[in-house]
């Protein structure tokens, strides 16, 4: 084991997964000069231009230009640089990347990631600051990732990258500078999508989250325990698809589910995994489940408005605390 | 009337007609299918504009690729897909170009190089870029056409894909297809400036315009670009001034368009000049009778098979999804 940042452990997964196979190549705004978070680093100096590729500044054509270059057998990483700026190649994802496979009757295949940079980060308001990963589940075709860990960001990266599907990769601008242990080297690096991860182990309520809400909930959880309950945190990490039977086993240990996110709860992925738990565990249930995300307005500028906004680890401990009973 | 004739090998005049044909008798099949109900979805007809698909794709190798658009019947034949695999795919049926998942406007066979029709204006466009992008990155030699008409040069990908595919030097042909319509209304209507060839001239890309209807200029043209590109030119973008005869979809009557204006068109239907041209490099009138009936009547054949074919097993709405998180199928109660 060795310690890397979020950032740098992407970079890592980037340049390993380049050098394993010639069919992978990078393409967005920036990347030569390291991309706008540096999390291309150094990469076009090992792999040159033609694998790192600067584009213009046209997110649609950078999406459908993937999309060709996957139907011909290469497979991009597709740098959008803000989760908002990939709103201007919704077309590319929804309409081509998601359906070419099917459309067509299985005569091609989409082998690409979209890294979509998100969430609340350095004051940057409404068009660099949304968190949009629910929207994406929506779509059948896609897979949906967001790490929470620099070990998640190394290891669910490589497997996207291997993917044959197209996936949205959620990576939160909040965490880049994170520093975590990731494994030196080895295929026991890879992260399978679709498994979620027990970021901490409790018996009286199992909170359900993702990205960098995971290391808010550790901060509840230290909270509650001050308070006597032992919160169980579940960091979903993959959310299309999702891990149930992770969050079943959970929740029928603990009776109670909270469902946390950074992105609006009106619609949010919160939703679908509360209204699942409802569905099918009823029984288990001790108390009703809960959702806390964000309100349904714009990211404010000023950051004492952009704190309204923020879920914090003592709003969390407080949900849980209530759901106890206190 | 200028003289409209060239020095074309008869042969090769003879193979461009007999496509052409084709694809005439397949949206004529198609468009009887669609208004008797025997197709469901909507069908965009490219009768009257068979001359570009056809003079284009002669020049195209089957490894060569193409993108095109929801008119798309006729680039497809002309690029080699069977029309009876195309008639399943209209039909809904097993055994269609997509197992009946696609239907018209996603129709694809990518054995052909055939990179698939769209449902949305311009979508092709960067995809077409990315396929050319992909060759050239893998550094497999081949030719890429992008078929694409004058409504979709007011979509932001034009711009998009046609900037990109000059600053990669991409080894890629744009077709623009002109039939002076986007969907019921005139194309000029709702674009600025001169259009599409001086578009693409504002971006440094070497443009040209040819009379879309005079098979032989295309042929010749396309020939003399795709060379250029295989000699490590390109891109190059031709504007191919043709016509649609008919409306925007086979349920449309087109009654927005003036009479007059329709049989002007209908005058310059690209299948009678072909005839003509033919006639006069000595080919009889009955042996291209013949052609034409063959091609009827391979067309009906086709029709009838799919009117007689069986829907996709029902597990077919799951498959082909996706691998990670596959939707699970089962039969509804």
């Amino acid at each position: 084991m060795s310690s890397l940042s979020y950032l740098a452990a992407a970079t890592r997964a980037v340049a390993e997964e380049m050098r394993r196979d010639d069919r992978v190549w990078a393409l967005g705004e920036d990347l030569g000069r390291g991309g706008v978070f540096g999390q291309y680093r150094g990469l076009v100096d090992e792999f040159g231009d033609a694998r790192i590729a600067d584009t213009p500044i046209s997110e649609a054509t950078i999406m459908g230009a993937a999309v060709g270059a996957a139907l011909v057998g290469t497979r991009p990483i597709v740098e959008m640089r803000f989760a908002d700026f990939a709103l201007c190649a919704v077309d590319e994802m929804v309409n081509q990347a998601a359906k070419a496979r099917f459309m067509f009757g299985g005569q091609a295949r989409v082998p690409l990631v979209i890294r979509q940079p998100s969430g609340m980060w350095r004051s940057s308001a409404a068009q660099h600051s949304q968190s949009l990963e629910a929207w994406y589940t929506h779509i059948p075709g896609l897979v949906v990732a967001a790490p929470a860990t620099p070990a998640d960001n190394l290891g669910l990266l490589k497997a996207a990258v291997r993917c044959d599907d197209p996936v949205i990769y959620i990576e939160h601008k909040d965490l880049w500078a994170l520093e975590g242990e990731v494994p030196d080297d080895g295929e026991d690096v890879l992260v399978p999508l679709g498994r979620a991860r027990l970021a901490r182990a409790g018996d009286d309520i199992t909170v359900v989250t993702w990205s960098k809400m995971v290391g808010v909930a550790e901060q509840a959880a230290e909270l509650a325990a001050a308070q006597g309950i032992a919160m169980e945190v579940i960091d979903l990490r993959t959310l299309w698809p999702w891990d149930q039977e992770a969050v079943f086993g959970s929740v029928v240990k603990t009776g109670r589910l909270l469902v946390t996110h950074e992105a609006v709860q009106v619609g949010g992925f919160g939703a679908e995994v509360a209204a699942t738990v409802a569905e099918d565990l009823s029984d288990s249930l001790k108390a009703p489940v809960r959702r806390l995300g964000a309100p349904r307005t714009p990211i404010s500028y000023a950051k004492p408005l952009e704190d309204q906004l923020r879920i914090t680890p003592e709003r969390i401990a407080a949900v849980a605390a209530e759901m106890l009973g206190d | 009337m200028p003289d409209r004739s060239h020095n074309i090998d008869p042969d090769r005049l003879l193979g461009l007609y007999k496509t052409m044909r084709r694809i005439r008798a397949f949206e004529e099949a198609a468009e009887a299918a669609s208004l008797d109900g025997r197709v469901g979805g909507a069908v965009h007809l490219s009768i009257g504009q068979e001359a570009v698909a056809a003079g284009v794709c002669a020049n195209l190798r089957p490894t060569d690729q193409i993108t095109t658009t929801h008119r798309g019947h006729g680039h497809c034949i002309a690029k080699g897909t069977d029309p009876g695999a195309m008639m399943l795919e209209l039909f809904g049926k097993e055994g269609g170009t997509c197992g009946g998942k696609g239907g018209s406007m996603h129709i694809a066979d990518f054995d052909v190089g055939m990179l698939g029709a769209n449902g949305v204006v311009a979508a092709g466009i960067p995809i077409a870029v990315g396929a050319a992008h992909g060759a050239k990155l893998l550094g497999e030699d081949r030719v890429v056409v992008c078929f694409f008409g004058d409504g979709a040069i007011n979509r932001g990908p034009f711009l998009e894909g046609l900037n990109w595919a000059g600053i990669f030097a991409l080894p890629i042909l744009f077709v623009c297809e002109h039939n002076s319509y986007a969907s019921t209304t005139r194309t000029e209507a709702v674009t600025a400036g001169p259009g599409a060839t001086a578009r693409a001239e504002s971006l440094g890309i070497e443009a040209f315009e040819v009379d879309g209807n005079d098979v032989v200029a295309v042929d010749g043209l396309a020939g003399e670009l795709t060379g250029r590109i295989r000699a490590g030119g390109g891109p190059f973008f031709v504007t191919a001034r043709t016509y649609r005869l008919k409306g925007h979809t086979s349920v449309d009557p087109g009654a927005y368009r003036d009479e007059d204006e329709v049989s002007l068109q209908w005058a310059e239907d690209p299948m009678n000049r072909c005839e003509e041209e033919l006639q006069r490099l000595g080919l009889a009138a009955a042996e291209l009778e013949t052609i034409g009936r063959q091609a009827t009547e391979e067309m009906a054949a086709v029709a009838a098979a799919a009117t007689a074919a069986p829907h996709p097993a029902l597990i077919q709405a799951f498959t082909d999804v996706q691998d990670v998180g596959a939707p699970v199928w089962s039969a509804l109660p």
